[in-house]
């Protein structure tokens, strides 16, 4: 019975490709697999703006929307019936084939990420040895489309915005990178489903999560404001600044074309909370071996959904950065902080079980953590502006 | 330490998130049209004309001086004067505004116009449900839309109010007082005359008062 609900979808698959042809049957296994996570995430996305816009609202003391349906549940139905019917202007002296491409190669890019996402126990769309690195190298594609938008669009703002993204996503791409690779230095494999085993496992009821680890923990909030600032996410989200930029790269968007940018935005955001959540919090295992009954699928879109709440929740305290603290932060204290998070999972797997490791990664890490944040990212002291006039 | 505040920041707003919930003063929303704000007495919006009495046609206060059309700025007020005469709520004969309009698309709410009414006849409204699915005929409001009752002005603003009917109540006294003393100036002149031709008036003034008692009697009546 337990077997039958963590398994359910992949037997509801098996069941419905029975009636077709052998020669058949693994094409559509693949389509089915395509439609349904085409299908839910999109559905996850609903739910999610719905969330954040509620959930902003009681940050900040006012009800979010709450006039569509109770509770205003149903908002996120009108705000897709009003991109849908709204007009879609290409403005005149966009570049039309690439200003309509953006979007599209935007959504493209960001649903193939989810093909290695394991979502639940034997539901993983393709299991590739190089899960990971397929991930990161179709993720970074975004970035083309982001460009795209900006530059098709022949305005100042946009352009600015894409500009802006291209910097920001390019440096923090680097710290990404590395923090995820401190998990594949301890697997020893880039397969993702290979990620979520070695994590699967329990002692005094607890689970092996890297997280659970100095470096793991490390490398989880490394991991954590690289991918925020990877998905444009307040307080990182410069290349869309509204109060500086209308909105960045999509300024020239409207529609249909819009709402894509924007599920683009938050799909991909759901996307690297799914990678964050395979590579440091187990993926699709149970927090607790006593939990081990509740299907793997649902713990995996609870960690998603969880963390898409982190993302809210910080998107409602933080203010945006300014373009050279978010450099700053990036290279002198992310990228420097995560290369010595390698050296610390390298310390981590040479040194053998026992409480020494423990003691010895946690020191390296919290000392540099406090040394850099006095340091680097000390505040500097300017002093009085001299100016000096042309004779 | 990197990183407090952000933390610090964090519990603020997981606080006001969970507050919202809970504690009403922190949720400080009026969700408008199921619940109003209560009224703020120095609320204004647009003008309106003041009537007394019952009939908004013969108690309007205005008199069509036109000094508030002249000194509008944004010249959104038209009146025309009429050429009779009609009695005013005192019943002293006035002109009167066949048309008053006033075009509340162009008002700016200046108050400018109630500022230099000499008659209190115009003042300031409250009421800013105005929407019209006519822009340019519905928001040109006339005579009839803007005259509004003296305890309308009463509940929109009741301290002005009370203000403005004591000051016009010292006035009516004063030009009540100034009629008597015109009326009794006018009664001795008449009776000193009278009196010299009698020649043998021993007190003037005991036959003066009942006269111009009868006199301005005749004046009230």
């Amino acid at each position: 019975m337990i077997e039958k609900a963590d398994q359910i979808f992949v037997l509801l698959a098996h069941w419905l490709v029975s009636f077709l042809p052998a020669f058949l049957q693994h094409p559509a296994m693949v389509l089915l697999g395509v439609v349904a996570i085409i299908a839910t995430f999109p559905a996850l996305f609903a739910i999610t703006v719905l969330l954040e816009r509620k959930g902003l609202g009681r940050m900040q003391n006012r009800y979010g929307p709450n006039r569509v349906g109770p509770y205003g549940i149903f908002q996120p139905v009108a705000d897709g019936i009003k991109s849908l019917t709204k007009e879609d202007i290409v403005p005149f002296s966009a570049d039309a084939v690439v200003h309509f491409l953006a979007p599209v190669l935007l959504v493209v890019v960001v649903f193939m990420g989810y093909a290695v996402l394991p979502i639940g126990r034997n539901m993983t769309l393709v299991n590739m040895d190089a899960g990971l690195l397929f991930f990161f190298a179709i993720g970074a594609s975004s970035e083309l489309s982001v460009f795209m938008a900006g530059w098709s669009s022949r305005n100042k703002y946009s352009l600015l915005g894409a500009m802006r993204a291209v910097a920001q996503m390019i440096s923090y791409e680097v710290p990404l990178l590395l923090s995820s690779l401190t998990v594949v230095m301890i697997t020893g494999s880039l397969s993702l489903n290979k990620i979520v085993d070695a994590q699967n496992q329990f002692s005094y009821g607890l689970p092996h999560w890297y997280v659970f680890t100095p470096w793991g923990l490390a490398g989880f909030v490394l991991f954590g404001i690289a991918a925020m600032a990877e998905t444009n996410r307040s307080p990182f989200d410069l290349p869309e600044g509204e109060s500086e930029l209308v909105a960045g790269y999509f300024t020239e968007y409207s529609g249909f074309k819009f709402a894509l940018f924007f599920l683009g935005e938050y799909v991909g955001m759901m996307g690297i909370s799914g990678l964050g959540a395979t590579l440091f919090l187990g993926g699709y295992s149970a927090p607790m071996e006593v939990l081990g009954f509740v299907p793997s699928w649902f713990w995996f879109f609870a960690k998603v959904m969880l963390a898409m709440c982190v993302f809210i929740w910080v998107r409602g305290t933080l203010p945006r950065l300014r373009q050279d603290q978010l450099m700053n932060f990036a290279w002198k204290f992310v990228l420097p902080l995560s290369l010595l998070n390698l050296i610390g999972a390298g310390l981590w797997r040479f040194m053998g079980d026992g409480l020494l490791r423990w003691v010895v990664c946690s020191a390296i890490l919290l000392v540099a953590y406090v040394a850099m944040g006095r340091v680097g990212m000390k505040r500097e002291k300017f002093g009085p502006r001299s100016y000096r006039y042309a004779e | 330490m990197l990183g407090e505040g952000i933390l610090k920041g964090l519990g603020e707003t997981a606080r006001n998130f969970a507050g919202s919930f809970v504690s009403a003063d922190r949720l400080t929303t009026i969700q408008y049209p199921e619940e109003r704000a209560a009224p703020i007495e120095a609320t204004r919006d647009f003008p309106f004309l003041v009537y007394d009495g019952a009939d908004w046609e013969a108690g309007l206060r205005c008199v069509a001086c036109q000094i508030c059309e002249k000194e509008c700025p944004p010249k959104c007020i038209y009146i025309v004067k009429s050429t009779d005469k009609k009695p005013d709520a005192l019943g002293k004969p006035q002109i009167y505004p066949t048309r008053f309009d006033i075009d509340i698309s162009v008002c700016m709410s200046c108050q400018i116009c109630v500022e230099v009414c000499p008659f209190e006849a115009i003042k300031m409204d409250t009421e800013f449900e105005l929407s019209t699915t006519d822009r340019f005929g519905g928001l040109l409001y006339d005579r009839e839309q803007l005259a509004k009752s003296n305890e309308y002005y009463h509940t929109i603003h009741p301290t002005e109010a009370a203000e403005v009917d004591s000051r016009l109540a010292e006035e009516k006294a004063k030009a009540d007082a100034k009629a008597k003393a015109a009326a009794a100036a006018a009664a001795a002149k008449a009776a000193a005359p009278a009196a010299a031709a009698k020649l043998a008036a021993a007190e003037p003034a005991g036959v003066a008062a009942p006269v111009a008692k009868t006199a301005e009697g005749e004046k009230q009546g």
